[in-house]
This record gives structure tokens, sequence and C-alpha cells, in this order.
């Protein structure tokens, strides 16, 4: 019975998860708040704000003129509406920009210097701000990968750990603040080369504005010698965060990167816009997986945070290759769609989605996938659940250019729907514009089927255990996709966003 | 054990009587068959009793050692022990049959207060039960009854019944589709799980079965009835005759 024994690793995963599930209450569980001291910018947005912020991050003259002249263009242009989004009109001028834990005033040496409040924070999040520990919810084995975390509290990056141990292998981890100030040869090199300032409202609002973020740099042949990871967590009030994350792979290089958000409960919604730039050189490999869980706001739509989010990877080198995997569970608002422009010859792109909209939230996103260079891949999987009177809409741009010829891109998309008070949507752009390409697009929509949940419950498990059990089935090729830790998280997250969704 | 007096069940959505007026007691320890033509209402019972929507209860009761088991939610009553074999197994795309299982073992022995089962107990037992009905490794990683035979889909049901060891074990139609051998199998399962404190109610159209499962009771039930009960014979009688004589006999 050999063949029995490799079951137990991927199989102990879905039963533990399940497991936790059940251990859980509640529904968001981190809308907690952290009772800290803070220091805001004044509220609202001008030329000052944006030199304020340029300041506090002690940055050098051209990294401040940047920003003003993204400034000076967003002031020229319009929100976008395209998306099947709706939300009352954002006042820019009533937000904080900028908001710090009023210990970070004095740059932490070590961790061992930052405020315990701070680390506790984390903890409760189960993200593990010591070098020996990995993600929450895993046992540590002896096979088990290190993950080094950045740690971004509002405004601020708390900490990055494992950089001793990365440096030594070359690879520069660290947050974006410092990059700007100790690698500006790198940052202004490629910050602002793959989205650019002028890019879409909210990406040209976040160059103007953004006050930290992850930067990563592997050099040649380097492979990463453990996952990076960046927790965003946004604690203040009123304040939207705007973060900004590089990632540069040189040639024949390899990383994993890891991405967590979450926020506490607030009456007020509050705005986050990111940008997030890829740059993959020949032959090189990066792996982007992301678990959103921002507050998505209460059963009515009160409160949660809207998520506006330009990422983008350019597979700049041949057979360079991005898989993007996300799993967007949380924000009352989701604009998102990382895309890849597969400019290399032989490069290849991967996007894998699970996006889920409860009660009243409303998700738009999906994927770009450019193709530019000849013989190029692409693959989109995509699984959009709506339960409650939740909007899911998938919005996919595939484009074959003149010159990638003999191109690929294969698409798979489905919606599982769980009531009859919610939507899915699926709107695919398709462009080939050469002769040699081809492009395939299946969609299916599905409801959560009562014999199916009625088998489950005749085994004794309950409703909720039943349809955290199917929609799990349903996403499974997306969940694989994710690295080891965050399976396990996301498959808890997907039970627990779907809490009071049936009956 | 199982008593079930007088039960009135119609369709929820439209004006229509499915079952009425069945009586029926299975004791503990006993094997009850139910034989009977198609549309009479047999699946419907076992739906009823195990507590699929889209019926409605109009009159009479059905309890298990004396609880009524009407009022219970599905997993109530899987927790109480009562365990269906479905006619038609419902594949659930992207869930390994063993998380399937491991999790509703689990969710059994929590809802009656036990520890759950470790990991490494878990797959001990599965295996040997796995063994015993020829259903292999590849089985179980493989989502709930997805691209599964018939057959094969019968001896998943078999094995959920032998890992959750439920106290009464209705089985509709189980053996319909089964070859010979697997009909050895299925029925060796069944009777490995004979015992005093078990009940079994086996609904079948052939006497097939019944060489292999002796049963106690053979019930005929037809239009919505139990229209005759009897001892082993009866099946015997049904295979030779049909229905003809005792519907006849019974009107
Ligand atoms: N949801 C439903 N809608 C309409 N008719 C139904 C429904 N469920 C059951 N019936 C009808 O009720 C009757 C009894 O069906 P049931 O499946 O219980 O029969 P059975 O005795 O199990 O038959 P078979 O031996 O063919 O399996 C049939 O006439 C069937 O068509
Ligand atoms: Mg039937």
């Amino acid at each position: 019975m050999t063949a029995l024994d490799d079951i137990r690793v991927k199989e102990g995963v879905d039963a533990e998860t399940v497991d936790a599930v059940k251990a859980l209450s509640g529904t968001y569980k981190h809308g907690w708040n952290t009772e800290i001291e803070m220091e805001y910018a004044p509220k609202g947005l001008s030329e000052d704000i944006v030199r304020l912020i340029s300041a506090k991050n002690e940055e050098p003259e051209w990294m401040t003129d940047w920003r003003l002249e993204a400034y000076r263009r967003w002031l020229t242009l319009k929100e976008p509406k395209w998306a099947m989004v709706e939300y009352p009109a954002i006042d820019f001028q009533d937000q904080y920009y900028y908001a710090r834990p009023a210990s970070m005033a004095v740059k932490p040496k070590s961790l061992d210097e930052v405020d315990p409040k701070l680390l506790e924070t984390y903890k409760k999040l189960g993200i593990p701000l010591k070098e020996q520990a990995i993600l929450a919810g895993v046992e540590p084995g002896p096979e088990d990968r290190k993950v080094a975390v950045d740690a971004v509290f509002d405004s601020v990056s708390v900490g990055t750990t494992f950089r001793k141990e990365l440096a030594k292998a070359g690879v520069i981890f660290c947050s974006i603040s410092e990059a700007i100030r100790e690698h500006p040869e790198l940052v202004r090199k490629y910050l602002g080369t793959v989205v650019p300032q002028s890019d879409n409202y909210y990406a040209t609002l976040n160059s103007a504005v953004f006050s930290d973020g992850s930067f990563v740099y592997i050099p040649k042949g380097v492979r990463c010698p453990m996952e990076l990871s960046t927790y965003f967590r946004i604690n203040a009030e009123n304040t939207g965060q705007f973060e900004r994350t590089l990632i540069i792979a040189e040639e024949g290089s390899h990383v994993s990167y890891l991405e967590g958000c979450t926020a506490p409960q607030r009456d007020i919604a509050q705005l986050h816009a990111a940008v997030v730039e890829i740059v993959i050189l020949d032959d090189a490999e990066v792996k982007y997986s992301t678990v959103q869980n921002w507050y998505p706001g209460d059963e009515n739509g009160k409160g949660g945070i809207y998520n506006f989010v330009t990422k983008r990877a350019d597979c700049r080198g041949a057979r360079s290759k991005v898989m993007w995997t996300q799993v967007e569970t949380g924000s009352a608002v989701t604009w998102k769609y990382p895309s890849c422009i597969l400019r290399g010859d032989d490069s290849q792109g991967e996007f894998y989605s699970i996006a889920i909209a409860n009660n009243m939230q409303q998700a738009d996103t999906g994927t770009k996938m450019i193709h530019l260079g000849k013989n190029t891949r692409s693959r989109i999987v995509s699984k959009g659940i709506s339960a409650g009177r939740a909007q899911n809409t998938y919005r996919g741009l595939v484009s074959m250019h003149p010159k990638a010829k003999n191109s690929r891109n294969y698409t798979q998309c489905d919606s599982l729907l769980i009531g009859s008070h919610c939507g899915a949507h699926t709107v695919p752009y398709i462009e080939v514009r050469n002769n040699s390409s081809r492009v395939e697009h299946e969609a299916t929509t599905s409801k959560v089927d009562d014999d199916q949940l009625f088998y489950c419950r005749s085994r004794g498990m309950d409703e909720e255990e039943a349809v955290a059990l199917v929609v799990n089935g349903f996403c499974k090729e997306v969940l694989q996709a994710l690295p080891m830790e965050f399976a396990m998280e996301a498959q808890q997250l997907v039970a627990i966003s779907l809490e009071g969704s049936v009956g | 054990m199982l008593k079930i007096e007088n039960l009135h069940v119609k369709l929820e959505e439209e004006d229509k009587q499915i079952l009425k007026g069945v009586d029926l007691t299975v004791e503990a320890g006993k094997v009850h068959a139910i034989m009977g033509p198609n549309g009479s209402g047999k699946s419907t019972l076992s739906y009823v009793l195990s507590g699929r929507g889209g019926y409605e209860v109009t009159e009479g009761s059905a309890t298990l050692d004396g609880i009524d088991l009407l009022g219970m939610e599905p997993e109530e009553r899987a927790a109480a022990g009562l365990f269906l074999a479905f006619q038609y197994p419902v594949e659930i795309p992207g869930v390994g049959n063993m998380t399937f299982l491991r999790t509703a073992v689990n969710a059994q022995r929590k809802a009656r207060g036990e520890e759950e089962l470790s990991s490494t107990d878990f797959l001990k037992t599965i295996r040997a039960k796995a063994k015993d009905l020829n259903i292999d490794a590849d089985m179980l990683k493989r989502p709930v009854n997805v691209g599964f035979s018939g057959g094969e889909k019968k001896r998943n049901e078999i094995l959920q019944m032998a890992m959750l060891e439920p106290r009464m074990c209705i089985l509709d139609e189980t053996d319909s589709g089964l070859d010979v051998d697997a009909m050895r199998l299925v029925s060796d399962g069944v009777n490995a799980l004979r015992d005093a404190g078990r009940g079994f109610l086996v609904i079948t159209h052939y006497q097939r079965l019944l060489d292999h499962i002796r049963p106690d009771v053979v019930h005929i039930m037809a239009d919505g009835r139990i229209v005759k009960s009897g001892g082993p014979e009866l099946a015997l009688e049904v295979e030779r005759n049909g229905y003809a004589d005792i519907l006849e006999g019974a009107a």
C-alpha cells in the first residue's frame, strides 16, 4: 500500500483546514484595532503633503520631484467609471495620507527596538517577526521553508526579517523607503518602468503619495533561499494606505513572494491604492501570491476597504516567467487586474485567481495578458464565488500583438453562485493581431448544488462546513497553485468569508 | 430501533402525495428488506428519513430509539447514527474522497462530544477498510465520486458506511449495477457490520443480494404503502412471479 502513503501531505491540508474552520467563530477575525499613539500628516492632499511624505522618508530630491510630477498629473485625471462597482464618491481631501506609529519616528535599528505593541499586533495576526518562525497555522517541520517578512503598519514598514541571511545570497529585501535611500541606482532604474506614473488614476495617485512598501532584488542566477512576504496592516482611521512594491529578478533568478493584508473593522470605508511592479529578465521566474483579506464591510455594506490596485509584471527577458496567484476575499470594493506583459520571446504568464464576494461586497477583478514576444504562453484560471447580494465580475484582456507569433492563451473562467440575490459577470476582451496565435476561452456558471450539500450533511457535516467543502473543491486548482503556507490560510478564509451565506 | 408510523409525505412544490401511510419497524440486530415496483416510493422514504429537502410530512412519525427524526437537521440525524447509502451517489468535484470522509467522521465525532480521530488513526482505519472493499489508493485520492464507475460509486458508499459505523443503515439499491465480485464485496461489508446493536433497511429489486445478505423480514412497497410483509421467502416469490399476484392480494 505504498501509494497510500503520499496522500497524507495534500489531504492533511484539507482536513486540518476544516478543523481550523470549525474552531473559528464569528466572521471577520482580524477586525480588532491596535491602540497606539500615531503621528499623522495633516488631512488632505496637496503639494505640501507630497513633500512632507517625501521628507518623512528622507528621500533624495529626484524622488520628491518624481512624486510632484505624478501629483500634478493626477490633478488633471478623472476617476475611472468603467468597472462594475458602485461606491459613494471618495473625498480625497478628507483622508490622511501619512500615519505612522509615534514610536517609529526614530527608525529602530533592529526588530528588538520596535514597540512591543506593534510586535504584538503581528503576533496576533499570526505573522511571525521572529526569524525562526514561519507563517501561523503550520507546525514547523524539518523540511519547512523559512519565510522572511516585511511588516507594513499603516504608512511605514516596521521591520524586515532574515535580512542578513538573505544578504549572504545577495538578495536585497527591505522596505521601499529604505531602498530609495540605500539603493537609489536600482530604484531609479526600474521604478515606474512597468507601471508608469501616467498609467491610471489610482496608480498616478499612488506615485505621488506612496509611503512605503517592499523592495526585492534577486541577483543574477540566484534562487532566493526562502519565501519572501509582506504583510500589510491598515490600522489608523480615515487613513489611506498607498504602498508600492518593486521586485527585480535578474537573469536566471527565482523568487516566490507572498502578500497578505488585513484591516480593523470600521464603519467608515477606507482607501487602499497600491502599485506593484515586477521586472523579470532572461530565464528568471517570479511567483507572486496574494491573500487579500481587507475588512469587507458589514452585511449591509457599511465600512470596508476600497481596494484599487495596479499590479503588473514585465517579462522583459526571453524565457522569463511570472505566476500570479490571488485569493481575494476581503474589501468592500475590489478593482484589481494583475497583468503580464510578455515581452521576451518564449516568456510565460500565469494567473490563478479566487475572488469571493459575500454580503454587499463588489469585486471587479481579472487580468491582462499582453503578448508581445514570439512563442509566448499565458494561462488564466479564474474562480469567482458570489454569495449574499454581492456582485463579482471577471474582466480579462488577452492581446496578441502582430509580432507575438505562435503564441497561446488558455482562459478558464468559472463562476459559482450561492443563493439567488448575487451576480456573476464575465467580461473577456480578446484581440488577436497575427494569424499564428491561438486564444481559447472557456467559461461556466453554476450554483452550489443542493444535492451536494445534502450529501455532505447526510454524512454529518453542518451546512457551513458543507458549503466550505464544496467551494474549496471548486477552487482546488487555484488553491494548489499557492505555496503550502498560504494554501491553508486561504482555505480557511474561503470558509470564513462565506459564513452566513446559506440558510 | 427505527420506528415509522403512518408516514404521509407529499412534494413541497406540488400537490403530489408520494407516501400514503407507511408503517415499518426495524429492530436492533435485524435486517429488513424493501422491494417494490419502480416509483412506489422506496427512495422517497429513505430521503425523508435522512432529511432531504423538497418533501413535506403531512402525517405520521419516524423515530430512532424513540427520538423524533423528522424534526432534526440531516447532520443531526447522521450524528444520531442514521446512514443512507444513496441510490445515486453525488459527485463533488475538487474534494478528495479522503478529505470528505475525514471531515465527515470528525464532524460526527464532534457532534457526539468525542475526540477527533488523529490523522494516523484515520489513515490506518481507512486503509484497512478500503482494502476489504477493493478500493485502491487512487480512488481515495480522487474527487468524491467524480468519474467513478457505477459499481465504484456503490462500493464507495459502503466504505463511507464502514468508516462512519452508523447504528441504522439504509441501503438504497446498493446492489444495482454491481458485478458478481463487487456484489460479494458489498455484501461482506454489510455482513461484517451486522451485530446486535445495529439495524439495516435494504432496498433492492433483486433476490440475488438477499442470497448474500439474509434478511429477517421482507416488505413489499407499492403506491406509497407497505402492502405485504413476510420472511425471506417473500423475496423468492417476487423473483418468480413478479408483483402482480401480491398487489392483487393486497388490494
Ligand atoms: N422531486 C420530485 N418531483 C416529482 N416527482 C417526484 C419527485 N420525487 C419523487 N417523485 C415521484 O415519486 C414517486 C416515487 O419515487 P421514488 O424515487 O421514491 O421511487 P422508488 O420506489 O425509489 O423507485 P425506483 O425503484 O425506480 O428507484 C415517483 O413516481 C417519482 O416520480
Ligand atoms: Mg429508488
